[in-house]
């Protein structure tokens, strides 16, 4: 089974990456960008099949190691 | 003192960190690898050094706040064993939920690696000791994530508590912000948690510790901890 966690910076939280890239894209020329926030995409594969397992799971590995709560939030996918 | 400097993949202050605990306390640390699950009997110090632990990888300290040996330093400071951590160390102790709040990106975005001044708070800690209140010490810092955060309700705890320990200042002990290099919330370079035995600090007090190098302004920290624990013991 394919599951994804996404992970983002809290608002608020400096994302000087978010803002090179945003700088980035506005001297490309992209018109109508406003702003960027950067953050983190986990492709995970398990090795159950039981979604509503797979959901806790990866909340376990998010709260432990992905996310660090202070400043980022996550959201979590199961892809089937 | 039976100080044990913890080792990680990627840190790289280790050796500085054992050579100025040697020197200030006369007595050789031991080297204690991240996989271990025990520390050495009869330890009265853990020092998690500075350095790249894991490269960075996630976010800095992230993983090696998950090794093995981390469960046996949390077990030590919940005894009220003394743990100090710089630099990588500061930001792994946070990332082990031993400190609060995090470090991020410098807000000037940039690596910072030279030397600042920092005003000591408190004197009246085992790790501030060898300071007066109020007086400034010059030492170096060598950071790309040193800016530290956290929610306001732990600012405001951290500042009522009397926990910050070491302030970004100019020479004469202003605090304001063209002195504070990384923009950390209220120029904090250290913090300690709420029982004052686990210090956190971004610069590198033991790169000042010998008159050949120019300043000596860090021997003061190791100075007062081996008195500390000298009379401890």
């Amino acid at each position: 089974m394919k599951a994804r966690v996404t992970v983002t910076l809290k608002t608020g939280i400096l994302d000087p990456q978010g803002k090179a890239i945003e700088g980035a894209l506005k001297a490309l020329g992209v018109a109508g960008v406003a702003s960027v926030r950067q953050g983190k995409v986990f492709d995970i594969e398990l090795e159950g099949g039981d979604p509503k397992q797979a959901e806790t799971l990866l909340k376990q590995a998010a709260d432990k190691l992905l996310a660090n709560t202070v400043i980022e939030n996550y959201r979590v996918e199961v892809l089937g | 003192m039976k100080a044990a400097v913890l080792v990680f993949p990627g840190i790289n202050r280790e050796r500085d960190m054992a050579r100025t605990l040697e020197i200030v306390s006369g007595q050789k640390p031991s080297m204690v690898w991240h996989a271990e699950h025990e520390l050495p009997a009869g330890t009265d110090l853990v020092v998690v050094p500075g350095g790249f632990s894991y490269g960075d990888y996630l976010r800095c300290g992230a993983i090696a706040a998950r090794a093995p040996v981390m469960d046996a330093v949390r077990s030590f400071a919940a005894k009220g064993g003394l743990v100090l951590g710089v630099c990588n160390g500061f930001q792994i102790l946070c990332e082990a939920g031993l400190l609060p709040g995090v470090l991020v990106r410098n807000q000037n975005l940039k690596f910072i690696c030279r030397d600042v001044f920092l005003r000591v708070e408190k004197a009246d800690t085992p790790f501030t000791r060898g300071y007066n209140a109020g007086q400034v010490i010059r030492v170096p810092v060598a950071h790309g994530e040193g800016n530290y955060t956290a929610d306001a309700d732990t600012i405001a705890r951290l500042e009522g508590e009397g926990r910050v320990l070491f302030r970004y200042a100019s020479p004469d002990g202003r605090v304001d912000k063209d002195w504070n290099h990384n923009g950390a919330i209220n120029a904090i370079a250290g913090i300690v948690n709420d029982r004052g035995n686990v210090l956190g600090m971004m610069p590198h007090p033991e790169n000042h510790v010998e008159s050949v190098i120019g300043a000596t302004d860090g021997r003061g920290l190791f100075a007062g901890l081996t008195d500390h624990l000298g009379k401890a013991a």
